[in-house]
């Protein structure tokens, strides 16, 4: 037994980590990717810097909860929804301005995009997707049956998809007339993710499965069998595998080789009773980092089946996970307020 | 493992739902209740229909957003609001001592009432303390003929508000009573003025545990009211012989899978044979749930009669078919020592 490597190795020698006292709703990395932010369910938003791994700063973010966080357009920065009905700008340093107020609805998701070309910011509050600049001004206000439940761009920031009941919205962003494509499937959706060759869009359902559809030709994929919610989807980086949380393992489903309609999925990492309850892929290789109900947190190679172990057991449920855009560094947080960054780059 | 039980129980966040049509006197004791409870921290969720402001630290402004569940039952609805809402309550910093749903007055409790079943992470997390329905009993009688709302908001209810006593004569009192206990037998009716209650009353019922529904239920004598098929009815019945899990599981879940559009709830208490605990079964619809409470009030053999009870509440109810489908579940007469 004393041969063995502790499942916490990595962490303790090539992380940062704290501990607060409320549940880490979200994580994610600054576009430049030299800072890592938590958002809290204490309204807060915990930031630390690649540069300065040892200095935990705090920004006041929301009078209530966070509930959604992204990076902000720029390099730097983040922007974060809370249950106050507010939409803020944290900077590098700590500051919270507000972009928007939604009275007292609340804003859940929230997502950014950015390049060369355009920055967008997209905000669900209700049945509405604000869409705004880089600077915060409103560019257009998208309607939907009903309550956004989750939003997202394609890679190159044309389309954005808003999850609701009964299927999802695609929305031309540029477009003059405010038609979306809708893609049609009963149930309640939860969440919904593009893949990066912009060719399929996914959602996740109540009724713990998964629903595609491939944009090229309408075609519908069910992919069922998981034992709850699935909370976490991430596609690789070449669109080939498609990854998800919700299961006693980490699912994969290949989207290529005419998958994923009658093929099975590959499954990683299993163990007993324990749920894959976060996760995402690696941002250029077939690799997925995923957190597990126990704390559990590891990389997985998936061409390779190889499972490295990055975090041990007991921190409670890993609630969010991320990568830095380089792939160099790893954010995860649990429900119990644990929060920690990771630095993968060769040494 | 009982205890375990009961102390995840108590970790669990209570829920109550308040119901009533509008005009009823709904907010009025929605304000009342979070005025009273001095020091205790609610999340109220309101509709964006409510009739008056709500004085709270914390208000969730909602959408009503009913959603049908895969299985192709039009039954089967649950509140996908109430789950994202609740959810996210979850992940706040510090607890609540309860969340409280408003519904709008024209809302079906059944949606509000299977979300907390069939939602993994709700019932991880919170319990349904109690459906409570304010009524008015002025004008009661004339709502329960032209909506089916205002009889389904008595049917799914654990404790009634009779509201508006001070608009009523005695007799008017007692016939609104009687119309309510056609409809639901097993609720606790509590009469007040300007919607006054004796708040202790209303919150932290445990109503929808069962662990004391059934102590409320006020006589399980048959009467013979003459009942017409569509009207919503409460009918229940009693086993004195231990019941036989897996013939009542049979029976349950058939009669459910078949006519569990009609049954708006169901409830029982269950000695089952071999086990000092009661069973305590519900359901909404087809959506049932169940569970050992506490044990019998005296495991030795003495002092409270191991009864079994269920009480329906529902459209089309048939008396025989169901007091025979309940003491079928029986365990066979010649078996009992
Ligand atoms: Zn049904």
């Amino acid at each position: 037994m004393g041969e063995t490597v502790s499942a916490d190795h990595i962490l303790q020698t090539r992380g940062t980590q704290s501990q607060f006292d409320a549940f880490v709703v979200s994580a994610c990395f600054d576009r430049e990717g030299g800072q890592a932010a938590f958002g809290l369910g204490d309204g807060t938003v915990r930031l630390v810097s690649r540069l300065n791994p040892n200095t935990w700063l705090t920004a006041e973010a929301h009078d209530g909860a966070l509930l959604a966080l992204a990076p902000n357009t720029a390099q730097t920065g983040f922007v974060s929804g809370g249950d106050d009905g507010a939409l803020m700008r944290i900077a590098a340093d700590g500051t919270a301005s507000r972009i928007a107020k939604f009275g007292s609805k609340w804003v859940e998701k929230v997502e950014s995009f950015a390049d060369g070309k355009s920055r967008l910011i997209a905000a669900s509050v209700g049945k509405h997707l604000h869409l705004l600049d880089g600077a915060g001004q409103t560019l257009k206000v998208l309607e939907h049956p009903s309550s956004v439940t989750g939003i997202a761009f394609d890679a190159k920031g044309k389309r954005v998809a808003a999850s609701h009941y009964n299927g999802a919205s695609l929305w031309f962003v540029a477009s003059k007339t405010d038609n979306p494509r809708r893609l049609e499937w009963k149930g309640s959706h939860l969440g919904v993710v593009f893949s990066p060759d912009g060719e399929n869009v996914v959602t996740s359902m109540q009724e713990n499965s998964l629903h595609g559809w491939r944009l090229a030709d309408g075609q519908h994929m069910r992919m069922s069998g998981y034992p709850t919610k699935t909370t976490s989807l991430s596609f690789t980086k070449n669109s080939k595998w498609l990854a998800s949380s919700g299961a006693e393992s980490i699912v994969l489903w290949p989207f290529h080789g005419g998958g994923p309609m009658g093929k099975a999925p590959t499954e990683l990492a299993g163990g007993d009773n324990v749920i894959c309850t976060a996760l995402a892929c690696h941002p250029q290789h077939d690799a997925v980092a995923a957190g597990f109900s126990d704390g559990l947190v590891v990389m997985a190679d998936i061409n390779q089946a190889r499972i490295l172990p990055v975090a041990g057991t007991g921190r409670g449920p890993v609630s969010a996970i991320a990568w830095s855009a380089d792939g160099t560094h790893l954010a995860f947080g649990t429900e119990t307020g644990f929060a920690a960054v990771v630095d993968f780059t060769k040494r | 493992m009982s205890e375990t039980l009961a102390a995840a129980a108590t970790d669990l966040v209570p829920v109550t739902v308040l119901t009533g049509y509008l005009g009823a006197g709904k907010t009025t004791l929605l304000n009342r209740i979070l005025s009273e409870q001095h020091g205790r921290k609610y999340a109220v969720v309101i509709n964006e229909f409510g009739e008056l402001g709500v004085d709270n630290d914390l208000v969730v402004d909602t959408d009503e957003e009913v959603f049908e569940m895969n299985n192709g039952c039009i039954c089967c609805t649950v509140r996908g609001d109430l789950i994202r809402i609740v959810t996210a309550l979850m992940k706040r910093k510090g607890r609540f001592d309860g969340i409280i749903i408003e519904t709008t007055g024209l809302a079906n409790p059944a949606p509000v009432a299977q979300t907390f079943f069939v939602d993994e992470g709700v019932k991880a997390r919170t319990r349904l303390d109690a459906i409570v329905t304010v009524v008015d009993a002025k004008h009661l009688p004339e709502r329960l003929l032209d909506s089916e709302e205002a009889a389904e908001q008595i049917a799914f209810a654990d404790v009634i508000v009779l509201n508006k006593m001070d608009l009523v004569t005695p007799a008017e009192a007692d016939a609104v009573e009687a119309q309510i206990r056609a409809i639901n037998r097993s609720a606790r009716i509590i009469r007040a003025e300007k919607s006054k209650v004796d708040i202790a009353e209303l919150l932290d019922q445990g109503a929808f545990d069962l662990a004391r529904v059934l102590d409320h239920m006020p006589d399980f004598l048959e009467t013979d009211e003459h009942t017409h098929n569509d009207e919503i009815a409460s009918m229940s019945f009693e086993a004195k012989r231990p019941i036989d899990p897996e013939k009542f599981n049979a029976w349950i879940g058939d009669l459910l899978a078949q006519k569990g559009q009609d049954l708006l709830r169901t409830k029982g208490i269950l000695s089952y044979v071999g086990d000092d605990r009661r069973f305590a079964f519900q359901a909404v619809h087809m959506i049932a749930d169940g569970d050992f409470i506490g044990p019998w009030k005296n495991a030795e053999g003495k002092g409270e009669e191991r009864i079994s009870r269920i009480v329906f509440i529902g459209r089309n109810l048939n008396r025989p078919q169901l007091r025979r489908g309940f003491e079928s579940c029986q365990i066979p007469e010649t078996t009992v020592d």
